[in-house]
């Protein structure tokens, strides 16, 4: 028995188009992977994976639990819409399927089931399914009020701002949300008009039949759901709406091992049509909130990269911090995204650093690399070399008089190839070396030697190994009675995912305060190698509100890991600035005291006589 | 007789004062260190013809006689304005009523410890331009932290000036003039040392700047090379490495050098914090603004508060004796 009527042909025509346009891209998108990333997908698809990625489809499309753990509210916003809908769609295909006793239907049945069968005589489960319909109705149009609500007024979201919308948007949203008040209406009409119903659409109806001629309403309402629906399909893959759909696949493609490469993939295609334009990662940008620069966010660079539309403010005017990363509800990988993009944009040069002598290599067992920031301060080295003495260690300082940068200033400006060449110059003299493990007192250095040199022996940040020699009792160190605040490093911490070592090292030494935003969530100092497009007044804003941040309790000191962190923070900071090493080397048990750090203005450093025995 | 009060007893502090006391009007000078005279008193001889310091300071202080009232140690805990006047109550418990009000509150050197790369309290033979008068100005030679005498010494300019990380765009105008001369004074102290000026431009804008120069040159050989230090390092006999870039050649360069001595630029001072309780307005770079830079270069944006030397800005010793006696006729008139 087949219904049918011409009004569900706008809700056909748009599925039809819908299915066929996502088919034909994620095909390509999936076969256009490179080799080795595709050849992860054909043996995952076969293994549990696939059920860990149907497990979390679930949590992370339908229930939205990351966006939960931000914000409660624009959680139950999002699980209401995508749950919601779900379910009327699962409840309704129930429903048709016990009626018609498991004839297989057309689509459309199941969503005009209402406007077939207004009051079907007869049919035992009505009660229920009405009741059901009824109220998964209601929290799916409790959802869609709270988005209109959090397009007027984002605050009471706990969102400063959200997403600036482009025309497709607007187009698809204004569908989208006509699409659950006309199944409302039409099916209000239809029981105020023929019976039916349940709490919500008989009341309604009732109501609505008391001042308006509903039966001639049912059909035009009808023809107005159909028309939102199919209006909202056919919009759909242009517009940020994508990302329902898109998330799917990139959930199963990223169980499956698949990642961003150093270029863009067809991954990339699937992860920025995953963006949802939810705007969660415009508040933690300290840009946005620190220095009032507008539309570079990580969502409005997926956006015009999606467009074909990248300018050089969207892919350069980024700290690189990770804060965006950190709260991506989707789990985009979008540093590897904009690395990839300002390496698409920058030329790639060969043979450029010809020049640079080879240097020669001597025999140590562990490395020490200070790194260009680290020889502008000074201080640090000096603790360093002196601590690493103290210990007896038999030691390379690598680029003591002459240094060949690591090569991560050029990766983050997307020169890789340029990188690629000074990379190997260091790399050569590591080798030759004979040395077990690697040593930098700086976290840019230490995160470009970790991932991307491929050595075989350990590198370590001197956080790391610091505690270690502590712990051995090659150092001996002494508490101090000084309170500190340790600030994270977003290339240490974020970067690297070191938080414990240095905490657990400055524990040893001082009485460890806390901090508001530490951790995943610690600020960027604002000193970042990675932005080549802010200015320095905009730089000093950032820097100036991350300071409030890290001395709202008036610590003594303000440790970091970081000698660019600790050159930028001690511009701005009244509270002395210090580097780990420095604090373990002032709190050394010595032998013979001699202070390692000479004090001249004894003012401004009022703390030294504590640090130093 | 009405009463003016003078923010900070240095030169122009005591030039403004010596010239109102002259005039007639009731004058008291506030002073935070222990005595009047400022800088003067930790200078030792001064550009553009070597006259000791000391030779100054008693000229400026033959002005300030007995009718001047004199409070030192003492700074300025509060400032109120009531109608045409000013209640003024100082740290020591002195208060007072002042019809007219000059800050002269100087300037505070750059503290070159915010330079870390350049080793100022961490490498042992690095000094900065004020330390450096320090040892001259008590007749000592210069000696290394071991005590020898420098074979080589590196003199870097700009510490703290034009410079946009440091947050000091402006340019100090006096150091590159006083490098030259602490070349000098250096050779004349030691002839057979060696002299090395690193310098970004060399701005020899006044009188007898460009021949004092020359002289450094020419009669004592001393080296200018164009270029910012970019790092120092400190070896381990204690003498430091210099890298910079040789901009002229364009070429990298390191040299080793016994000391360096940094000369470290101007800083607003501290003792302008009266300008919040007097509603003064200071420009980006924290100096106070005036109320016409062309015109009325004593006066600021509240009638009654004017301003002498350094406290608008990096300038001379005769450029903040010329504009104290502008001030004090610039008061004389107000209070008329």
């Amino acid at each position: 028995m087949l219904v049918f009527d011409w009004f569900v042909l706008p809700f056909t025509l748009g599925l039809v188009y819908l299915v066929v346009t996502l088919l034909v891209k994620y095909f390509r998108w999936v076969k256009n992977l490179p080799v080795d990333e595709f050849a992860k997908v054909k043996k995952g698809v076969l293994s549990t994976k696939t059920f860990s990625a149907i497990r979390e489809v679930f949590l992370e499309s339908l229930l939205h639990r990351k966006i939960f753990k931000v914000n409660p509210l624009l959680g139950y916003m999002h699980t209401s819409l995508a749950f919601g809908w779900f379910l009327l769609i699962l409840i309704g295909n129930w429903e048709s399927r016990i009626f018609y006793h498991g004839h297989v239907s057309p689509p459309y049945v199941p969503i005009f089931f209402r406007f077939f069968n207004p009051h079907p005589v007869g049919f035992k489960l009505e009660a229920m399914f009405s009741f059901l319909m009824d109220l998964t109705l209601l929290v799916v149009l409790s959802g869609v009020t709270l988005a209109w609500l959090k397009r007027m007024r984002s605050r009471f979201f706990g969102m400063k701002k959200t997403t600036v919308l482009h025309m497709g948007d607007r187009f698809a949203l204004a569908s989208l949300w006509f699409i659950f008040p006309m199944r409302f209406l039409a099916e209000s009409f239809t029981s105020g008009a023929y019976g039916g119903g349940h709490f919500l659409t008989a009341n309604s109806g009732a109501f609505f039949a008391g001042f308006l001629p509903v039966e001639s309403l049912v059909y035009p309402a009808w023809w107005a759901y159909s028309l939102a629906l199919g209006t909202f399909f056919v919009a759909l893959p242009m517009s940020r709406y994508m990302h329902i759909p898109t998330e799917i696949v990139l959930i199963f493609l990223r169980k499956y091992g698949v990642s961003e490469q150093s270029i863009f993939t067809s991954y990339t295609q699937v992860e920025i049509n995953s963006c949802s334009r939810c705007g969660i990662c415009i508040d933690p940008c300290q840009l946005a909130s620190s220095a009032n620069i507008r539309g570079v966010q990580s969502v409005y660079h997926l956006q015009s990269i999606r467009n074909c539309a990248v300018d050089n403010d969207k892919s350069l005017n980024c700290l690189m911090c990770g804060r965006c990363d950190n709260v991506c509800p989707v789990g985009i990988d979008i540093a590897s995204i904009r690395k990839a993009n300002r390496k698409q944009q920058a030329a790639q040069k060969e043979n450029v650093y010809r020049y640079v002598p080879e240097g020669n290599a001597a025999k140590a067992d562990v490395i020490f690399f200070a790194g260009c920031m680290t020889h502008l301060q000074p201080s640090v080295k000096k603790a360093m070399t002196g601590l690493l003495k103290h210990a007896g260690i038999s030691y390379w300082f690598m680029d003591e008089s002459g240094s060949v940068c690591c090569g991560r200033p050029l990766m983050l400006a997307g020169k890789e190839a340029q990188a690629r060449e000074l990379m190997a110059n260091n790399k050569a003299k590591i080798v030759a070396s004979g040395a077990k493990l690697f040593v930098t007192s700086c976290p840019i250095c230490y995160k470009v030697f970790k991932e991307e040199y491929g050595l075989n022996i350990e590198v370590m940040h001197h956080s790391e190994y610091l505690l270690q020699l502590v712990e051995s009792k090659k150092i001996l160190v002494n508490r101090q009675d000084v309170k500190a605040v340790y600030h994270d490093p977003c290339e240490l911490g974020r970067g690297a995912g070191i938080y414990a070592q240095p905490r657990q090292l400055l524990k040893s030494v001082v009485s460890l305060q806390p901090v508001s935003q530490d951790k995943e969530n610690a600020l960027c100092c604002g000193g970042s190698l990675a932005n080549i497009k802010i200015s320095n007044p905009e730089r000093k804003m950032i820097t100036a509100d991350a300071v409030s941040v890290l001395t709202a309790n008036n610590p003594d000191v303000l440790v970091t890991g970081c000698p660019m962190c600790k050159r930028t923070f001690a511009q701005a900071s009244s509270v002395r600035v210090l580097d780990i090493a420095e604090v373990l080397s002032g709190a050394l048990v010595l032998k013979q005291p001699t202070a390692l750090i000479k004090v001249k203005n004894e003012e401004r450093l009022a703390i030294q006589p504590v640090l130093i025995r | 007789m009405k009463h003016v009060v003078v923010i900070g007893g240095g030169v122009a502090g005591m030039e403004a004062s010596a010239k109102l006391s002259e005039m007639g009007v009731a004058v008291s000078i506030v002073e935070k260190a222990d005595k009047l005279g400022g800088k003067l008193n930790r200078w030792d001889r001064l550009f553009p013809n070597s006259r000791p310091a000391s030779d100054l300071l008693a000229k400026l202080q033959s002005g300030m006689g007995k009718d001047i009232r004199k409070y030192v140690n003492a700074e300025v805990s509060s400032v109120r304005q009531s109608l045409k006047q000013f209640d003024i109550a100082l740290s020591n418990g002195e208060d007072f009523k002042a019809d007219a009000i000059l800050i002269s509150t100087g300037f505070d050197v750059f503290d070159a410890h915010r330079k870390e790369e350049y080793g100022y309290g961490i490498y042992d033979n690095v000094i900065t331009s004020a330390d450096l008068e320090k040892t001259f100005r008590k007749g000592e030679t210069l000696k290394t932290a071991s005590g020898k005498k420098p074979q080589r010494v590196g003199i870097i300019h700009c510490v703290g000036s034009r410079d946009e990380k440091a947050g000091n765009n402006y340019c100090s105008k006096v150091c590159c003039i006083t490098a030259v001369k602490q070349a000098i004074e250096i050779k004349e102290q030691n002839p057979e040392a060696e002299v090395f000026c690193f310098y970004m431009d060399l701005r020899m804008y006044d009188r007898h700047f460009e021949t004092i120069y020359k002289e450094a040159q020419v009669k004592h050989g001393i080296q200018f090379i164009r270029g910012r230090l970019s790092e120092a390092f400190e070896n381990a006999d204690g003498s430091v490495m210099l890298k910079a870039e040789d901009t002229l050649l364009g070429k990298p360069l390191k040299i080793n050098v016994d000391m360096v001595v940094l000369m470290a630029g101007m800083v607003p001072s501290s003792g302008n914090r009266v300008k919040e309780q007097l509603n003064l307005t200071v420009a980006e770079d924290g100096f106070f603004n005036v109320a016409d830079a062309h015109y009325e270069s004593s006066g600021t944006n509240v009638p009654g508060v004017f301003v002498a030397g350094a406290c608008t800005g990096p300038k001379t010793m005769e450029n903040t004796i010329n504009e104290a006696r502008s001030a004090a006729l610039a008061i004389k008139e107000y209070l008329r």
